[in-house]
Formats: C-alpha cells, structure tokens, sequence
C-alpha cells in the first residue's frame, strides 16, 4: 500500500495496542497508526464529531477493530462503518480475542473483510500481526480514499 | 483458516493459477485449493452450494481469489451476485487482477470486496505477493456459508 494509508486501531487493552502497534510498525513503516481506545471514540473520529482528531476524506484507512471495549462494542461501531454510504468502503479487520463461531458469523454478515483471532501465546500473537502487517504492506494492493465516489 | 476450509481460485489463466497455488504452497497452505474458469462456474459452483448442494465440498468454509477478467461472466458482476447474497455474502473476496483504475478499485470496495490486489508484473513480485497473501489467510477465520 502507499504512503497515504493509515491504519487505525481501535483496542482498549493498553498491553494488546503496544503488542499491534510494534509488530506493525516492524512491517508498515510507512503507514500512520492512531490508536482509540473504545467505540465511541472511534466513531467520534469516523463521524467528524471528535474534539481532537477526525477523518479526513481524501485519506484512505484500514481499521483493526476489537469486538470488547467500553461504551460502543466492536460490533456496533462494524455495523454504523457498513451503514454509512461512505465509510463503507473502509475494510474492517476485526482483531479480538473473542473466537465465538457464531461472532464470527456475525461480523461477516456485517460487513468485515476479515476476523483474526488473537493468538494467546506471545510469539504466536507477534507473528500473526506481522503477517498482518506484511499484507497491509503490499505494493499491489489499492484502496480508494474515503471521498471517492464514481456513482 | 481451519484445515477443511477451501479456497476457490477464479481464475482463466492456468499459468496464473498454477502460480498462485504453488506459492500458497510455498506459504505453508494445505488446503484444499479449486480453480474456478469462468465467472458463470463460480457462481454455478457457489448458489449450487448455497442452495444445499451435495457432494464433498457441501457446507464448507470458502474464501475467494477472484480474477475481473473472466470469461461469460466478469468478476465484477461475480462480485455484485455474492455480496447481494444473504449467504454467499460472508465468503471474503480478495480481487487479484491486472486492472489499476480508480473508479473499479472503488466500485469493489463499494460492492464488499474484502482486499484489491492488482496481479504484479514482475514474476518475482507477483510470488512474493502470493506468499504474503498465504502467510496472512492462515492466520484468518472464516465461516460457513449457511
């Protein structure tokens, strides 16, 4: 992906944030990471209702979502992304340690691109989010900012 | 992704394809791996299923690498049948295809493709983009179509 890309973690466990945050920068040196650490706040951002920092539209983003956080689940916070005309577009890759079948089934029906398991062993959650990261990496993917629209 | 998981392969171009299965090998893929030709096989294939089709691959967990420049059929429209489907809807689409335009690249991502990957040109690029691709699905849930 190119340099316009940023990736945005929505996770309220402060050691789980460090552990992603890390492994993707080994791998996405390029990209800008921000961090929310509950629902609201990331709708806040995706909305344009937050105090501090908003979505710009000419930016293209990924969201890394956990499903367990305070005030707005995970799956609310997919359900209003997939809703919305425009932020629709953004693929939501769910991160969580929740490994429900029926959740899983959820999310996809939502919307999601993909759902991640976190891994409970140390190296193994490095090396999952180091794939991520090298896929989120590739040159050849595309994605189109938030703005775009050919209808 | 769970070792009976599938992974359907919609692609014309055997070369292609044979590329693309040899370096998910590569990429420590055990799964099974069926190369669809066209769009009207793929969506035979799949609303076959859905409609509780028999056979080995019944009620299985799929995920999809779809090629736009298919015959009969085109991806896009591929696309637009399964994401239209209540169902099929939950398969993640990963489009691996030459075009580059902005208006597809956003149209895909409108209709719920999950990733866009434009096909490398390079040979050793493209292995590589393959790898990485195999390496990240392994680490990914997916769910029944029912």
């Amino acid at each position: 992906m190119k340099k316009d890309i940023v990736i945005l973690i929505a996770e309220d466990n402060a050691g789980h944030f460090q552990l992603i945050k890390k492994n993707l920068w080994l791998t996405c040196v390029d990209h800008d990471i921000l961090q929310f650490k509950n629902g609201q706040e990331i709708l806040n951002f995706l909305f344009k209702t937050g105090t501090e920092i908003n979505l710009e539209e000419n930016k293209k983003y990924v969201l890394l979502l956990d499903i367990r956080m305070p005030q707005v689940d995970g799956l609310e916070v997919l359900k209003r992304i997939k809703e919305d005309q425009k932020l629709r577009k953004i693929p939501v890759i769910m991160l969580t340690t929740t490994s429900d079948a029926g959740m899983i089934k959820q999310c996809y029906e939502l919307g999601c691109s993909y759902y991640i398991v976190k891994p409970v062993d140390y190296h193994y959650f490095m090396e999952a989010v180091q794939n991520l990261g090298e896929f989120l990496s590739l040159e050849s993917m595309r994605l189109p900012s938030v703005s775009e629209n050919s209808f | 992704m769970k070792k009976e998981d599938v992974i359907l392969i919609a692609e014309d171009d055997k070369r292609h394809f044979e590329l693309i299965r040899k370096n998910l090998l590569r990429a420590g893929i055990r799964n099974k791996m069926l190369c669809l030709a066209d769009g009207q096989e793929i969506l035979n294939f799949l609303f076959d299923m859905d409609k509780g089709g028999k056979g080995e691959y019944y009620n299985q967990e799929y995920i999809l690498l779809l090629d736009l420049s298919i015959p009969k059929i085109d991806g896009i429209e591929v696309l637009e049948k399964i994401k239209q489907d209540t169902k099929l809807k939950k398969i993640p689409v990963i489009i691996l295809t030459a075009a580059d335009a902005p208006d597809i690249i956003e149209r895909c991502h409108n209709l719920g493709c999950s990733t866009y990957i434009v096909k490398p040109t390079k040979h050793e690029d493209f292995e590589e983009t393959i790898q990485k691709i195999g390496n990240f699905l392994s680490v990914v849930e997916i769910t029944s179509i029912r």
